[in-house]
């Protein structure tokens, strides 16, 4: 216990940590901000100014319908409406129906509380996570780098309590941060949807699938944490850690993205990592493949599709934390330290 | 008295996979008793470090046995580990943290209580500086940030890694005081080092390693007796009697080498022998003195590291011992 408390206070005392999660903070707390700068309430007056430049796209349309109606039949007469210009019959040239320009297509952007929530919950998470892997890689690198893991171990010999410990720490310091975030961001939101949007039709369904979406986000974060702090303890080097991960997304990612899809592979993003990710978030991720067509009875082409779902992404999630925890465990029982 | 740590035939092979295996221990032997300031001398890279280590519980042996304070380690480390203190090789702390944030955290972490870190800083002299960064410290008060959290557990077994690595003279002397202090109370000290004199000075007992093997042991006073090599200094009444006395002593099997004013003798097992016989001859000895071995002679004797004019010894190049006796690069050497 108070070798926890230690590794606590030494996380929260590193400035490394103080700045990083200030920064996140500091991104969350503006995207909130700019949420609500970019979104209106509609009210009568929005919705009677929407109404208005429907109605003037309307007019246009109309002025533009008869103008080319008048110079097709101008064409038709003088014998040079040869090019294909125009249409043989002349009339076909008509104004789309007044129905047809809707004039929600001019509100401003709302927030919806219902509708939109649950999508700010995927940066929340994101920006959270990669907060929490380099905490976690800076939190224990710097420690195997500078000594200090020996110094540590001079103390308590017992190599895998020592680390596990740490790691404790570490993930109780994220969650610290995490849920009083969590808490801020819905109020930021609530916010914004009362002043620029509507937090109405919130019924209890949609409350207990924020709660659901909210909480895969902890655990998304708390999977990062513990795959930097793994990687930095086992590269002995906060740089290993972060260098890793640079190289799998840049070469192993961008690369294998390239490759694939020059090679025309079916559903590419099924092998990048991120696409997990985001269906861990939003529960399916559905891919498309518009080379395969399957023509519909009107001759329209529906994509090959497929589901990528949260349960796949948790299996993924599992086995990665599980391989490189377990390979920084192995590590630190046996490995020399010097 | 009893031992305090005890080590048995301790192997440890570095393996490399370019460059085949180095036996960095090669079956070594050490034995410290209670109460004692013992030295641990050796050439660079004769395995001092990593005898630390493996005791530690840092690095893991191919070999041996090993007690601290009468407990098997590594398996007993935990139990032992409290009792304690050490610094290996160059100290290294976090660089961002403030000396008393570095020893506070220590403390924690070793359930030690907090006041326990004013009377360490007090006691290395880092009073004044410990609101400082690790980071703006010079080698030497880094050194003794470095002694002053292995002292933290007020340990019965306190063990440093070259503690007088960069401290000026001053520290070292104080440094010499604080360890009499703390031996005389009680703590035994172990003190690797190759800066002899402070050895000499300080040490009840040392143990000598060479390539991974020990070559000398005891208390400072029997090693030096045990490798004296009974070299004495002979003046003559005249000057002039000098090549006479030469001449005799050589007849008698004597090693004499000549000096303008004195003479130099080897091998001599009792200096009256000497008296006596240039007594016999009418050559009176105005002064005879006995030449004092000190430690860094014996050191460079035993460890076949005392360096030959016009020769670069490279680190390898010391004494073995149970081998041929001859220094050179073939033991334990890379590829061996
Ligand atoms: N991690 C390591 N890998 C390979 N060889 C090592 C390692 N650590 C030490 N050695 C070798 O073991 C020998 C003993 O080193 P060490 O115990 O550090 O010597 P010293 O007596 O100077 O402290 C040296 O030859 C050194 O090169
Ligand atoms: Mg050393």
């Amino acid at each position: 216990m108070s070798l926890f408390r230690t590794e606590l206070r030494r996380l929260s005392k590193r400035r490394f940590t103080r700045y990083m999660t200030l920064l996140g903070l500091l991104v969350l707390a503006a995207v909130v901000v700019g949420v609500f700068f970019t979104n209106q309430k509609i009210g009568a007056d929005q919705l009677a100014q929407a109404e208005r430049q429907a109605d003037q796209q309307y007019q246009e349309q109309v002025r533009w319908s008869e103008q080319e109606r008048a110079a097709c039949e101008q064409a038709k007469t003088a014998g040079t409406a040869t090019d294909g210009r125009y249409p043989p019959d002349c009339s076909v040239i008509t104004p789309p129906p007044r129905e047809e320009i809707k004039a929600d297509w001019f509100l401003p952007s709302t927030f919806d509380f219902k509708e939109t929530f649950d999508e700010t919950l995927i940066p929340f998470a994101a920006i959270l996570a990669l907060v929490g892997f380099v905490i976690g890689a800076s939190f224990v690198g710097a420690e195997w780098s500078t000594g200090g893991m020996m110094n540590l171990l001079l103390w308590r010999p017992k190599r895998l309590t020592v680390l596990l410990t740490k790691l404790a720490a570490l993930l109780t310091g994220i969650l610290a941060v995490t849920l009083p975030a969590a808490v801020l961001w819905f109020a930021g939101f609530w916010a914004v949807a009362n002043f620029r949007g509507s937090t109405e039709k919130m019924t209890s369904g949609v409350w207990q699938s924020f709660m659901l979406t909210g909480v895969r986000g902890v655990v998304l974060v708390l999977v990062l944490t513990t795959i930097g702090f793994a990687l930095a303890s086992l590269g002995r080097h906060t740089a290993m850690a972060l260098g890793g991960v640079v190289a799998v997304m840049v070469v192993g990612q961008f690369g294998l993205g390239i490759l694939l899809s020059m090679a025309s592979v079916r559903f590419a993003e099924a092998w990048l990592l991120p696409t997990y990710a985001l269906a861990w978030m939003t529960k399916t991720v559905t891919l498309q493949d518009w080379n395969a067509c399957n023509a519909t009875y009107y001759g329209e082409c529906k994509p090959a599709t497929m589901d990528i779902t949260w349960q796949q992404s948790s299996v993924l999630l599992s086995v990665g934390v599980v391989v490189i925890l377990g390979a920084a465990l192995w590590a630190m029982r046996r490995r020399d330290i010097s | 008295m009893p031992a305090v740590l005890e080590i048995e035939g301790l192997r440890k092979t570095y393996k490399s996979r370019r460059r085949g295996t180095r036996n960095a221990l090669d079956g070594f032997d050490m034995r410290v008793d209670a109460g004692q300031v013992h030295g641990f001398l050796g050439p660079n890279g004769s395995g001092k470090t990593t005898t630390l280590r493996t005791l530690l519980g840092l690095i893991r042996p191919d070999g041996g046995r090993m007690a601290l304070l009468g407990h098997e380690v590594p398996d007993a480390l935990p139990t032992v580990a409290g009792q304690v203190g050490a610094i290996v090789e160059s100290p290294q702390f976090f660089p961002h943290f403030t000396a008393r944030d570095t020893l506070s955290l220590l403390a924690g972490a070793g359930e030690v209580p907090a006041v326990r870190v004013d009377e360490v800083l007090e006691l290395v002299g880092l009073r004044d500086r410990s609101g400082e960064r690790v980071k703006t410290y010079s080698l030497g008060m880094k050194q003794r940030l470095a002694v002053a959290s292995a002292l933290l557990k007020n340990p019965k077994l306190l063990i440093l890694d070259e503690p007088a690595n960069g401290l000026d003279p001053g520290g070292i002397r104080e440094m010499r005081t604080l360890m009499r202090t703390l031996a005389e109370s009680g703590m035994t000290v172990v003190l690797s080092s190759h800066i002899l004199g402070e050895i000499q000075l300080i040490c009840d007992s040392v143990t000598i390693i060479s390539l991974g093997r020990r070559v000398a042991f005891g208390p400072v006073d029997e090693v030096l007796a045990q490798h004296s090599s009974g070299a004495v200094r002979i003046r003559l009444e005249a000057v002039s009697d000098l090549p006479v006395a030469t001449e005799a002593l050589t007849q008698a099997g004597i090693r004499v080498t000549g000096h303008p004013d004195h003479l130099m003798l080897a091998g001599v097992d009792k200096p009256a022998s000497v008296t006596r016989l240039l007594a016999e001859k009418n050559l009176y000895v105005s002064e005879l003195a006995p030449i004092a071995v000190d430690l860094e002679s014996v050191f460079l004797e035993l460890t076949a590291t005392a360096p030959v004019p016009g020769q670069h010894r490279q680190v390898d190049e010391s004494m073995k011992v149970g081998g041929t006796g001859q220094p050179g690069p073939a033991g334990g050497g890379w590829g061996a």
